[in-house]
């Protein structure tokens, strides 16, 4: 398994790079220019000029290049230089955003905070609902409650989160007024008080991406353990005269994780990806609402960046889902 | 049961006679098989039977934002078209959409997942692929897509039709990843048990241990996946008109009808009910035919 | 002692500007909210509207203008005109002088030198100034001495209020930005995000395009002033989230850019928790005719050139007959409501500056079909599309992707079809269709459809840039990468000798007369610019919040040092 694991972290690297290759090339490709929210009213050799102070006339390949000093090194350094007060890369440019002129790791770690807080809990949430639902449906397979379950997940699911999210908005802030519509990104939790109005106003969101994660992966877990359940073991297991509790959770559930896992798992990354639609509605302004306002305004550097990290936490997170596949049937061998 | 006995006795059936019998005594599946039947004859046959009344710009204007009326069945939107005809309009765009990208995201994923589960030399690169297709950003990948092709196809096989294959295309080259690496940890699983290497044993050919013994026991996750696919090829869809990269504007969708009407929810809610209504009935029936399918192609539960 | 000062201040400032209710910082908390966040504070450095109004609350230019489109002095002490000697009488020259005892709100004082620096800070061409042509033509800037400011221009400027003059043309302090000139400008985060200021706010934190934390600027000239003691702008969302906060839920005071359709504006009001407030600019909503063949049969590099004339809409007639069928007063009231009035000017404002041409408000729907058919244009094989040469009627019709486009583009093709006009729609992402990339072929500026619409304005209340961009020099060709406002391709010896002789005059009287004339052949004389609606920018604010006054000429946010809470 550690082999495994070794090899598989050493082969990530080529496979990275050819990643972040082919993203620069996407989104250099891709029509649009850092000019397109410029107004009207400036003319084009002034655009000319903005474009030329950016760095964004040069060629596509010295950007790369630059682009990769700048990610693997400038910034690393300056990251060095901040916990141990050294020296390195000093005067270097950092990865500049076109848009906002900020460094974008500033802006990522501005943003990152309430995206962890806000969409990992909606996740956290989508999961501890969805699991028990899952279960019991299917355990109880054509029952009301499975009825009721599949119900849910199918309005989950067919109802975009720009919809569930107004639609939660009118009812929960406009009618009843006991949820805010935007969220205060600089409000610090200091005491209780405070502590309150954070989780009043974390609600609208989390509630409209609970619900949509909790629909997707309930699905997958019902439908998991029902073919887990006509199995033979299960039939040995209950001819056994095992109590009916132990056959469901341990024997079935743990066999019916897998697909489950891999779900869960794949779904990590998009946490720290952001919600888009969910950011923008609400005003998180997380990552996602970051990324999407890039992508409008093609900032390059802060596209690729956001890409690429994104990329590290999908490859990163695979493995994971790979290792536990592994521990979870040992039948499954890398070696 | 009655049916166990005279099986018993009789010839055996045919399968796919036997899955039919199953599949039907499967309440749920019925069911969605109707509620899928109306929805598609709704889209067919509707421009028959319905002809809006032919209004000029003024008139249509006075009638605009219209609840339900004889005149509207559904009401008017914000310049006075009505709204049964937009549905109907939208719905065969939609359920096309929908069901042709589902099926290209379908077979990619299987494709992809079950060569990777099973051959472990592609299981690597393949995957890799995968991780590549999930860390791009969508956005630029289908607005250069859209850039690239849109008027060579369009060249091709005129605008409208080219719109729809770059479109269905689209979103299948962009949805099939999760299906793929859900594909392959259960073929990756499936690989080692009993019957399958006893398959191989013998000297099976890859082709006929993925054909009858691996395929087989994976419909139920790809099931699922299908289910979801669809909603998400339909909801996507909408995000691609959003962008521009979708049909022409005068075209209307399911998932566009129902952005369009969310600005006006609060004063006209049935604006999104209509088309929200339409997408989750659609998808409320897969999941019953799924649901029923699974059942009927799982031998074991048939035997029951 | 100090405190004795402050109060004198404030009793004089009660007299003076009568509109003040309280002293500075007791009315709590001001909350704005603008749609798009803001991403910097230094106006220089971008592009966006809603930088510039966030920013124009810590910087501040020598003069403003008003809601009437008249200057009012800011940081200097009047206007120069060329009566006071401000100007000087061959008008190469303007003089600014500021007022006395002007502190930066770190308290150090306002010099001539500020405005030197900051002249040569957007003057620097490695620094990619977006506010460029605000200083265009300037010779020199010079510290007469430590409060006057002389701006040297290479010839007469007849309208010399350019530089410092407006929210896009603030003064800097040259302390914060010294080491950020020329190629360094992007590298000064800190700088750029947090400038000091001279407005009646300072920013005390910014979170990059999300949310900007002011605080009431200690050193503000009137010591009465702003009322508020904090302010926040949080960005993001979209029109309606942003209005639907002030109007509804009540959790904003200002919202700015809140275009919502006409029946929602009307709900959102009876809410009864705010209103919304309307400024009519120079905004047009156009459509604009290709004079070029933009057919795809065309080897690229020759599409949409003016080397081959466009087959339809090179008639006069067609291009007549085609703004002749839309009725404009539909268009308002579907997408605009309040916020909109049917026009067929370029320059619809200011009132002084704007013809009187009103021939297209009437729909003329018999007029439009007798045109074709005088052109040529009938329906010989009766499949309802008129045909001339065997050939079809056909207009592939652009705009970017915006519900109240879309519902245009349905309404005018409704009226089109009716004209015998078969209408092809294209809905394009505005950041694709204003980018400029030369690759792309959907950006306005190649035109490769046969008409498109969108809004385009003047910054200024007069429009001389504005009305130079139809010169022929400036129509978008392969050989300039596409870039070029003229987007029409229109190209008139006549209008480019107007436009020469605009620049050249100084009276105000025969600038506005040869503004309107100009404004004639690019609209009603020639069809080029078909008008369609003159947009107002739609903002809303709480009852509770007092002091709002609209402007279009300026920051809507000109005013803010008297807002104040109504209690």
């Amino acid at each position: 398994m550690l082999t495994f694991t070794l090899r598989r972290l050493l082969l990530a690297i080529p496979t990275l790079l050819a990643i972040s290759l082919v993203i620069f090339l996407l989104v250099d490709l891709a029509p649009g220019s850092p000019m397109s929210e410029i107004p009207l009213t400036v003319p084009p050799d002034v655009r000319q000029r903005m474009i030329e102070a950016m760095g964004a006339d040069q060629p596509v390949f010295v950007r790369y290049v630059l682009w990769l000093r700048q990610f693997f090194w400038v910034e690393p350094a300056q990251v060095i230089n901040h916990w141990f007060g050294t020296d390195f890369a000093a005067g270097e440019q950092r990865i500049l955003s076109w848009q906002s002129r900020s460094p974008v790791f500033t802006v990522i770690g501005q943003r990152l905070p309430q995206t962890l807080t806000v969409i990992g809990t909606a996740y956290l949430v989508g999961i501890l609902i969805a699991l028990p639902i899952g279960i019991y449906s299917a355990y109880r397979q054509y029952s009301v409650f499975d009825q009721l379950g599949t119900l849910f997940a199918m309005i989950g699911f067919s109802v975009p989160t720009f919809f569930s999210g107004t639609l939660f908005i009118i009812i929960f802030a406009v009618w009843l007024g006991w949820f805010p519509t935007k969220y205060d990104t600089m409000m610090e939790v200091t005491d209780w008080e405070s502590f309150l109005k954070q989780l009043r106003q974390m609600a609208l969101p989390v509630l409209t991406l609970g619900l949509a994660n909790a629909a997707t992966i309930s699905r997958y877990m019902r439908s998991s353990m029902l073919e887990n359940m006509v199995q033979d073991y299960v039939r040995t297991a209950r001819a056994k005269g095992m109590r009916e509790k132990t056959v469901v959770l341990k024997h079935v559930l743990r066999n019916s994780l897998i697909p489950v896992v891999t779900v869960i798992a794949l779904g990590i990354p998009s946490i720290f990806g952001g919600a888009i639609i969910t950011e923008n509605l609400f005003g998180v302004n997380g990552i996602g609402a970051a990324l999407i306002l890039a992508i409008h305004a093609s900032d390059l550097p802060m596209v690729q960046t956001l890409a690429f990290i994104f990329a590290v936490l999908i490859v990163v997170f695979n493995l994971i889902a790979d290792i536990l596949y592994g521990l979870l049937d040992p039948r499954i061998r890398y070696d | 049961m009655t049916d166990t006995k005279s099986s018993a006795l009789d010839k055996p059936e045919s399968q796919l006679r036997a899955i039919w019998s199953q599949f039907r005594s499967h309440k749920g599946a019925l069911f969605g098989l109707a509620v899928l039947t109306l929805l598609v004859a709704f889209v067919v046959l509707g421009p028959l039977l319905w002809q809006p009344p032919k209004l000029t710009v003024v008139e249509a204007i006075k009638s605009k934002n219209l609840g339900p009326s004889l005149k509207f069945p559904l009401g008017t939107d914000q310049i006075g078209r009505d709204m049964l005809s937009r549905m109907i309009l939208a719905g065969k765009v939609s359920l096309a959409v929908g069901f042709v990208a589902m099926a290209i995201a379908i077979f990619f994923g299987t494709f992809i997942g079950v060569l990777a589960g099973y051959f472990k030399r592609l299981d690597g690169p393949l995957m890799r692929l995968t991780d590549m297709f999930l860390a791009l950003p969508l956005i630029p990948l289908l607005l250069v897509m859209v850039m690239l092709f849109r008027d060579k196809v369009a060249a091709l096989i005129g605008p409208e039709l080219g719109a729809f294959t770059l479109i269905v295309f689209a979103i299948g080259i962009t949805s099939w990843m999760q299906a793929a690496r859900i594909v392959r940890g259960e073929v990756l699983a499936l690989k080692e048990r009993e019957y399958v290497l006893a398959a191989r044993s013998i000297g099976t050919p890859p082709r006929r241990v993925i054909l009858r013994h691996i395929l087989p026991n994976i419909v139920s996750p790809i099931m699922v996946a299908a289910t979801l696919g669809i909603a998400e090829a339909i909801i996507t869809e909408s995000v691609l008109s959003f962008l521009g990269l979708g049909f022409p504007p005068d075209f209307p969708t399911w998932g566009r009808l129902l952005f369009d009407g969310l600005q006006y929810m609060q004063l006209y809610p049935e604006r999104v009910i209509w088309p929200g209504l339409a997408i989750s009935l659609t998808v409320l029936a897969v999941n019953y035919i799924g649901d029923g399918l699974r059942d009927a192609l799982d031998p074991r539960v048939r035997g029951r | 002692m100090r405190l004795k000062t402050a109060l004198l201040g404030a009793a004089a400032s009660m007299v003076l500007a009568g509109a003040a209710f309280a002293d500075r910082g007791t009315d709590g908390e001001l909350k704005l909210t603008f749609p798009q966040a803001v991403s910097i504070m230094n106006p220089y450095l971008s592009g966006g509207t809603k930088d510039i109004w966030a920013s124009s609350m810590v910087v501040e230019p020598m003069a403003g203008i008003d809601p009437q489109g008249n200057l009012i002095p800011k940081l200097a002490v009047e206007i120069p005109t060329l009566e006071n000697g401000g100007i000087s009488a061959d008008m190469t020259s303007i003089t600014w002088k500021l007022k006395p005892g002007l502190l930066w709100s770190d308290g150090t004082p306002v010099t001539a030198d500020d405005a030197v620096f900051t002249a040569a800070y957007c003057m620097d061409p490695a620094g990619g100034c977006s506010q460029a042509t605000k200083y265009e033509g300037v010779k020199s800037v010079e510290a007469v001495d430590a409060s006057t400011v002389k701006v040297t221009f290479e010839a007469p400027k007849p309208n010399p209020y350019t530089a410092f003059v407006g929210a896009l043309s603030p003064i800097l302090q040259k302390k914060q930005f010294e080491a950020c000139t020329g190629a360094a400008a992007p590298t000064c985060t800190d700088a750029n995000n947090m400038p000091i200021g001279t407005g009646p706010f300072m920013v005390t934190a910014m979170t990059i395009n999300d949310t900007v934390a002011l605080a009431a600027n200690p050193n503000y000239r009137d010591a009465a002033l702003p009322a508020f003691a904090t302010a926040v702008i949080k960005g993001g969302g979209d029109a309606e989230g942003s209005a639907r906060a002030v109007m509804e839920t009540g959790e904003f005071d200002y919202a700015w850019n809140t275009q919502i359709p006409p029946d929602s504006q009307a709900a959102m009001t009876a809410a009864g928790k705010g209103q919304f407030v309307v400024a009519f600019g120079t905004l047009v909503e156009r459509l604009e005719m290709n004079t070029t063949d933009p057919s795809p049969d065309l080897p690229e590099g020759e599409r949409s050139t003016a080397k081959h004339p466009h087959p339809i809409l090179s008639d006069i007639k067609v291009r007549t007959a085609l703004s002749k069928a839309i009725d404009r007063s539909i268009l308002v009231e579907v997408g605009y409501g309040a916020g909109g009035k049917p026009t067929c000017n370029v320059i619809p404002g200011p009132d002084a500056w704007a013809s009187d041409n009103t021939g297209c408000i009437a729909q003329d729907m018999e007029g439009a079909k007798a045109l074709l058919d005088e052109a040529g244009w009938k329906d010989s094989d009766g499949d309802g599309i008129r045909d001339k040469d065997g050939k079809k009627l056909h207009i592939l019709y652009q705009t970017t992707v915006n519900p109240i486009r879309q519902d245009f583009q349905a309404l005018i093709k409704d009226w089109w079809t009716e004209l015998g006009v078969e209408v092809e729609l294209k809905a394009i992402d505005p950041g694709v269709f204003f980018g400029g990339d030369p690759g792309s072929p959907d950006t306005f500026q190649k035109f490769y459809a046969d008409v498109e619409m969108y809004a385009n304005n003047s910054d200024t209340p007069d429009p001389e840039v504005y009305l130079g961009q139809y010169q022929c020099k400036n129509a978008p060709t392969p050989e300039s990468q596409w870039q070029g406002e003229n987007i029409n391709r229109f190209c008139d010896p006549a209008y480019d000798a107007m436009i020469a002789e605009l620049a050249g005059t100084t009276d105000i009287a025969k600038r506005q007369e040869l503004a309107k004339k100009l404004n004639d052949m690019v609209t009603k004389d020639s069809m080029i610019v078909v008008p369609l609606v003159h947009r107002g920018t739609l903002s809303a604010h709480s009852n509770t919040l007092g002091g709002v006054v609209m402007n279009a000429w300026d920051t809507e946010l000109w005013n803010i040092a008297d807002w104040y809470r109504v209690k």
